[in-house]
């Protein structure tokens, strides 16, 4: 049997399909556990959104339009996060995704620091759940402790869940299969989440649209998100 | 100044040792309260989470990195000078190296302190270490901040084998001159020195192989303290002129912290007939200098981000020279050029007087221009939409605070128990006794 070819998950957003509605930010709360910090934390930044919609406006009033652009972890190839962690707590996992070790985290911030993207999160304090929010924890993601470092996983837990039931019914993983908390939840359709590797999955062929741009590819972190745009932001780029 | 004999010397020196005023019990209370609450502070900061700091996303550096950069700085002049001045035999070095020496020592203990204080979990700092675990994993050494741990400890270890080498002959001395339980404690600290011709070449030989060695470790520690900022693609960060950028910037500020000390231990230990004009005089013209060669690597480093007109270090750039970073940033070019160089660059202004000024005024800069270097950078990254913005809170001040007044507490305390001033050194230089010539 041919070997197969390693994972390389990717995700695709379509920015001209995304409103802009914010659902994939409570998806992404709900399923990972992640803390609310308080309105007075919040205020002086430090809420914790593994995935934000970022929104700028395109035009001079009266013809203003507003754009949105998810931005969660982009699971860099070359990541600028992963060298500098001294303990390994930031490392690159076989199928490519960033890791982040939480037992493993020192908490030196250096990775926040180094992550062109500012998609990593920082517990300045032990997290809060009130009452009755601390029921609907989800058993499948480790609660993180104060001093260590989180980001967006891709929900690791859910590719880790479908594989291991993939290879007990001795199958193949379909594409779509997987579906992060964000997509899955995502009602226009605007993430699109697979493997990379694979030439006959959405993502691969979404990847070749001439709509494809990757955010600050310039820096060469190779990001696996792939942003789709039918008119650049930037004038005089259109693709 | 009128010769002093050796008697003269050794008893003006000893002094500070076996005389101790109410005076002295005052400062160690006053500065002992500021580290005390220093480690309050800390407790409570490890006890509640790190988020009594001001740091927020995505500056996630600010004080405590500020300082541990400032502090390794401070650290630059006692030994990489003392060691110049050694090789280079100059011979006015002597009543100097000492005072330098010790700066080293202490400023690289407290600076060696914040890479662990500022850890979100600092009980797992030993993880660093690299030590066989039974999960098998070591550091990871492409990161430098395990470059850091390297550098800082090898020449913590040497710089605190450089100033006691020479140090072991004096302890002799005030074992010599002490009785009861002080000659007991300095019988253990002299190692059993005698003065013989054998033991004085091998610690001049010692002396020699340690000066040559610990220049190239002191020019390794700072440009590795650089690449904690030139390995990230951080705006401003990235950049090949940060090593040398970083060494000249530690020693500038070394010599000014050196100036300092000096001034003040002349003033409270009566070290007028040591510490003269010259030695004064001197030093102000290596911080002229280093001052001038600072204005050159700013420049340089400004003006090639100005002609490279890179949108994201345009952002940074201009957050410094005319943002909110303004203000900062030019209160540091005052303070680092416009103050000490009319006042170092006249001679009838470069008095003991002016120096000290100067001096204060290039610590003041320097602590800012570390500041400049991690706090806009990081509050400027590439995406708009995150920027952020950084504010002190008491806790990082209190914890700053310890730290100098921590920095004065130890000096006070090691010039009760070692002659600040080399006292053999000083009498070879002036009667060619105590050395094997």
């Amino acid at each position: 049997m041919e070997p197969k070819p390693q994972k390389k998950w990717a995700m695709v957003v379509d920015l001209d399909r995304c409103t802009g509605c914010e659902a994939c930010v409570v998806a992404c709360h709900a399923e990972n556990n992640i803390p609310t910090v308080g309105a007075k934390e919040a205020a002086i930044g430090r809420a914790m959104h593994w995935i934000r919609v970022e929104r700028y406006y395109e035009g001079e009033f009266p013809d203003v339009r507003a754009k949105f652009r998810p931005v969660f972890c982009q699971q860099c190839d070359a990541a600028p996060c992963e060298p500098v962690c001294p303990t390994y707590a930031s490392y690159h996992t076989s199928e490519g995704l960033n890791g982040q070790v939480y037992n493993r985290c020192i908490g030196t911030r250096y990775c926040a620091n180094a992550c062109p993207y500012n998609v990593r999160f920082f517990n300045f304090y032990n997290p809060v759940w009130e009452k009755p929010l601390h029921l609907q924890l989800n058993p499948d993601v480790s609660v993180r402790e104060v001093g260590v470092m989180e980001k967006c996983t891709f929900c690791v837990q859910r590719i880790k869940a479908a594989e291991i039931d993939a290879q007990a019914e001795k199958r193949e993983l379909k594409d779509g299969e997987i579906q992060p908390a964000c997509a899955q939840t995502c009602a226009p359709r605007a993430l699109v989440f697979g493997d990379l590797n694979d030439p006959a999955s959405e993502v691969a062929r979404l990847a070749k649209s001439n709509r494809a741009t990757r955010l600050l590819e310039e820096l060469g972190t190779q990001p696996k998100v792939i942003y789709l745009e039918r008119e650049s932001w930037h004038d005089g780029e259109n693709s | 100044m009128t010769e002093k004999t050796p008697n003269q010397i050794t008893e003006d020196l000893l002094r500070p040792i076996f005389q101790t005023s109410w005076k002295f019990f005052a400062v160690v209370a006053f500065l002992g309260a500021f580290v005390v609450a220093a480690f309050a502070a800390y407790a409570y900061q490890v006890y509640t989470g790190i988020g009594v700091w001001g740091i927020r996303r995505p500056v996630f550096w600010a004080f405590d990195i500020t300082n541990f950069v400032f502090w390794i700085g401070i650290s630059h002049a006692g030994t990489l000078i003392s060691a110049i001045l050694r090789l280079a035999n100059a011979t006015w070095r002597r009543p100097v190296t000492r005072c330098a020496e010790v700066i080293t020592a202490f400023a690289l203990s407290i600076g060696a302190m914040f890479p662990i204080i500022h850890l979100g979990r600092p009980w797992l700092a030993f993880w660093l270490i690299p030590y066989g675990s039974e999960r098998q994993i070591w550091p990871n050494f492409r990161s430098p901040l395990a470059w850091d741990f390297f550098a800082i400890n090898t020449y913590l270890i040497g710089s605190v084998v450089f100033l006691t080498l020479p140090i072991i002959p004096d302890w002799a001395l005030v074992r010599d001159k002490a009785e009861g339980w002080r000659r007991r404690v300095y019988t253990i600290l002299a190692l059993g020195w005698r003065g013989t011709p054998r033991q004085w070449a091998r610690l001049e030989s010692a002396m020699h192989i340690m000066a040559i060695a610990i220049i190239p470790v002191a020019v390794s520690v700072h440009t590795i303290v650089s690449w904690d900022f030139a390995m990230a693609p951080v705006p401003m960060w990235h950049s090949t002129i940060f090593g040398p950028y970083f060494v000249a910037g530690a020693i500038f500020s070394g010599i000014a912290g050196l100036i300092i000390a000096m001034a003040l231990l002349r003033k409270f230990l009566h070290l007028e007939e040591y510490l003269q004009p010259v030695h004064f005089d001197n030093l102000g013209k290596l911080l002229l200098m280093m001052s001038l060669l600072w204005v050159y690597f700013v420049f340089a480093e400004r003006l090639t981000a100005w002609y490279g007109n890179d949108p994201a270090e345009m952002v940074v750039v201009w957050a410094t020279q005319r943002g909110p970073f303004a203000p900062l940033f030019w209160t540091m070019v005052v303070c680092n050029f416009l103050i000490p160089f009319p006042i170092l660059a006249i001679k009838r202004l470069r008095t003991i007087t002016g120096t000290v000024v100067a001096s204060l005024a290039v610590v003041i800069g320097m602590w800012l221009e570390r500041f400049l270097i991690i706090v806009p950078s990081l509050s400027h990254k590439y995406l708009p939409y995150s920027w952020g913005d950084y504010r002190p809170t008491w806790v990082e001040i209190t914890i700053m605070s310890g730290t100098f007044a921590g920095m004065a507490l130890l000096y006070v305390l090691f010039s009760k128990a070692v002659p600040i001033i080399s006292v053999w050194e000083l009498k070879v230089g002036k009667h060619g006794v105590g050395s094997r010539e």
